[in-house]
């Protein structure tokens, strides 16, 4: 087993945060309640009999269904449920079939950094080779926003070989909230059109896009619909991360691998939660355009909690870094300069300065977040170490909390140890 | 391995073909292994109880089993095994017990290694040896001969025939206990023959275990992790959709020593990470409730097998009214059939390069309207033909279900005779 990582550090991080005293913002889910119609429509397909019991394989027919009709709408192109359509365990469980489905040994799969940290163990497990290309921060500017940072055109094209078999791109991305522009997409699929590679498009944060903004779906663009998976998640969609329910959408020649897979390692996902979400799509189906929609109203309430999360850090004496979309957000703790000689650990004495940095804020200031180079290969370190990651989908309370805490150090002087 | 993954492509296609073709003929469906009745009323309330908690019940729990859950599965199974069993490092939690085969394979089985399968075996076990680049043996379990076989505890696996099979390649026997499709539950003996053997030649064991609850006539499950030398060296899985009707909810669990378990837990960081949290906080409640009333009438352990007991008389009484040969099963949810003692006109001749027992179900669902499981679909390629002649019928249905199933053999039955 050659794929232990990052993720590791991932787990060990929530046990030091585990800690009840220390406020946690590392982790990305959230503490607000979910809409209550699904929690209802949860608890109400549990009094019926048949949903308790095994459903379709590929996805409880209620559900490939709601997807198809509101992806429909949202691609506007007919996708049919039962054959360009997967429900799997989470937007992880899309990525996995994905890769188990189409990745093959000795193929290199070009990962974007910073990147979800199970990509990389995902392609290695496929006996796959990953390609790194990190986004990169304009110069001059002092970074602001998640749109400071782009892809070098010519540094993008260098990485396909022939032996490319996918690029994957998350958009809006974790854990910087850049949301890829339609000319960075384009300049994306021109490269696959030209090297004939897949795209593993990651959405799941397809729905928290904030004013001024808009999410492009890759495979709308010409040429894009035949070679892309595109993967959704209902815990990012409803808040409702523990119920574990994603998708991948595609075309059938590229799904049916992804069933396959599916049907050789858990076979189906839990019948009650499929149902559940299957209403709370066909629900909010009928709102889009409305307020009331969640598939809006849930990104204007976090970009509120967005802004008040900058002020906070900010006043802290931080440099946050604005996300265009999803809930995470980047924070250069340099303008600190705090001194963390005595974080050293003994395994590791080259450990980059924003482990330390959370370690630190941990055990002195009682808050957890998360060091932005887990999400980066080796040789990005250097680019990214003065960063940690910020996760505001939060309760006013915890937002408050928060406040207070930063106010104690400042007030302790964040410079003393 | 991408060869591997190619190359079973085509497997587990039967189940899905017999689904949708019992479906479209809208037959009296006794194939599909699932209860059609409801969940026991505890459960569900579980289930709505957690729904209705907090916040968190509805975000990530621990990625290797909620809390919650691994501590009453702990204390639950400590005291059948007989063992102390960490909650922590002894137990992962699955996506269904299917999920927890699956990381167990790709765990612990490595390219080229060999995997001893007992035949019958669950479909899905030689897809995920096959994928985990490992190679599939098999032994099938033999109707003891010059007796009348009458129960599933009449097919019993040669210690020489299985001894045969071990070679300095395997790694691992995968036993299911009671047994699918067959129905047999294996002898503290038969788990002592196979548990030398795993010894002896240092192999691991994969013990499925998912109807552990569901013994008839006496029957006793043993497991084979308890017997001596066994804890360090054996998986066994577990499913709550087996254990309490809710096939539907897909909460599994392995358990073994903590230092196999390590790397299950590495292959399900990467592949799934979380399982629902919901759905684990109500089957952790079913086992402090079963915990509470562990052997006494109330046990759902006690009432489901007690039910399924006449269910299973029932059917077998339907299927001797019309001249078939039910083999009883000791335990599970299904019973085979002997049919080769009717005589069918197969006038499909697109299905003619198949299985007969294949054929005979797909005429079964077209021409009387009753679905059922073709037995040699649970042999490997090298042994189908020897197995052709059985059906699985599942009897973990409601009474109306198996009535209206007799009425199709009744009817059957009289047409033939009126011949």
């Amino acid at each position: 087993t050659n794929f232990n990582h990052k993720n590791v550090c991932r787990v060990a991080f929530t046990s030091l945060a585990a800690d009840p005293s220390v406020v946690n913002l590392g982790q990305g889910f959230p503490d607000i309640p979910p809409p209550s119609y699904v929690k209802e429509a949860l608890a109400k397909a549990v009094s019926v009999d048949r949903m308790n019991q095994y459903t379709r394989g590929f996805g409880h027919p209620p559900l490939v269904k709601a997807l198809s009709q509101v992806y429909g709408h949202v691609y506007g192109r007919p996708i049919d449920p039962f054959k360009e359509v997967l429900v799997t365990v989470g937007g992880y469980g899309s990525l996995f079939s994905t890769m188990q489905g189409l990745v093959e040994e000795g193929d290199e799969v070009i990962i974007i950094e910073p990147f979800f940290d199970c990509y990389v163990p995902m392609v290695r497990m496929a006996g796959a080779k990953p390609v790194f290309i990190p986004l990169r921060l304009k110069s001059g500017k002092k970074s602001i926003t998640s749109a400071d940072w782009y892809l070098d055109p010519d540094e993008l094209s260098s990485k396909f070989t022939s032996k490319t078999k996918a690029i994957i791109i998350n958009t809006p991305n974790n854990p910087i909230g850049k949301i890829l522009t339609r000319d960075e997409l384009q300049m994306i699929a021109d490269l696959c059109i030209k090297h004939d590679t897949l795209c593993f498009s990651d959405e799941v944060y397809e729905w928290l896009i904030y004013r001024g903004q808009q999410h492009v779906k890759i495979a709308t663009l010409p040429g894009m619909w035949e070679r892309t998976i595109t993967i959704g998640s209902a815990g990012k969609t409803f808040s409702v991360t523990g119920w574990k329910l994603g998708w991948s959408i595609g075309p059938q020649h590229l799904i049916r691998h992804l069933q396959t897979v599916m049907q050789n390692t858990l076979y189906t996902c839990p019948t009650p939660l499929q149902e559940a979400v299957a209403q709370g799509l066909m629900l909010n189906m009928e709102l889009i355009g409305q307020p009331e929609c969640y598939f809006t109203s849930l990104a204007e309430e976090l970009e509120g909690k967005r802004d008040r999360m900058a002020a906070i850090v900010q006043e802290a004496g931080m440099t946050p870094v604005i996300p265009e979309g999803g809930y995470f957000m980047l924070v250069d703790v340099s303008a600190l300069n705090q001194d963390l000689s005595d974080m050293k650990t003994d395994d590791d004495d080259d450990e980059a300065y924003d482990y330390k940095f959370v370690k630190w804020m941990i055990k002195k200031k009682k808050l957890a977040a998360i060091p932005v180079t887990a999400f980066v290969s080796d040789q990005s370190t250097k680019d990214f170490e003065k960063y940690i990651r910020l996760c505001f989908i939060k309760v006013s309370n915890t937002l408050m909390l928060i406040k207070s805490y930063f106010k104690q150090c400042l007030n302790a002087s964040f410079h003393t140890v | 391995n991408p060869a591997n993954r190619q190359s079973i492509k085509q497997t587990n296609k039967h189940r899905v073909e017999f689904t949708q073709l019992a479906a479209e003929y809208k037959a009296v469906n006794l194939g599909q292994g699932f209860p059609d009745f409801s969940p026991p009323q505890f459960i569900t309330e579980a289930f709505c109880k957690a729904v209705s908690g907090g916040p968190p019940m509805h975000q990530y729990t621990r990625a290797f089993g909620h809390p919650a859950l691994v501590q009453s599965l702990a204390k639950f199974f400590s005291r059948i095994v007989g063992h102390d069993i960490d909650p922590f490092e002894d137990i992962l939690v699955t996506v269904g017990a299917y999920q927890a085969l699956f990381c167990a394979f790709q765990a612990l089985i490595d390219e080229g290694d060999e995997v001893i399968i007992v035949e019958p075996f669950f479909d899905c076990y030689q897809p995920m040896v096959v994928m985990a680049g490992g190679k599939a043996v098999y032994v099938p379990l033999r109707p003891v001969s010059g007796t009348a076989v009458l129960s599933s505890g009449d097919w019993v696996l040669s210690a020489e025939e299985l001894a045969s099979k071990i070679t300095p390649h395997t790694k691992a026997i995968v036993i299911n206990t009671p047994n699918n499709p067959l129905g047999k539950v294996y002898k503290r003996e038969e788990l002592q023959m196979i548990a030398d053997l795993c010894i002896k030649h240092d192999l691991l064991c994969f013990s499925d275990e998912v109807y552990e609850w569901l013994t008839y006539d006496g029957a006793k499950h043993v497991k084979i992790a308890s017997l001596p030398g066994m804890w360090e060296r054996t998986v066994t899985i577990g499913s709550g959709g087996k254990t309490f009707s809710a096939t539907g909810w897909k909460v599994g669990w392995a358990m073994g020593s903590g230092h196999i378990l390590k790397y299950m837990k590495t292959i399900h960081q990467n592949s799934i990470y979380h399982c629902a949290t919901a759905a684990q906080e109500a089957v952790a409640q079913g086992f402090e409730r079963e915990h509470e009333l562990f052997g006494t009438p109330q046990s759902y352990f006690q009432q489901l097998p007690a039910m399924l007991h006449h269910r299973r008389e029932k059917l077998a009484s339907s299927l001797k009214g019309v001249g078939l040969q039910p083999i009883m099963p000791e335990g599970g949810y299904f019973m085979i059939t002997d049919i080769s003692s009717i005589a069918v006109d197969f006038k499909d001749s697109d299905t003619k390069d198949e299985n007969y027992d294949f054929r005979f179900v797909k005429w079964l669902i077209k021409e009387k309207g009753l679905a059922t499981i073709p037995v040699s679909a649970f042999y490997s390629p090298e042994h189908s033909k020897e197995f052709d002649k059985y059906i699985r019928f599942c009897f973990v249905k409601e009474n109306s279900t198996l009535d209206a199933a007799e009425e199709i053999l009744k009817k059957w039955s009289q047409n033939e005779s009126s011949h």
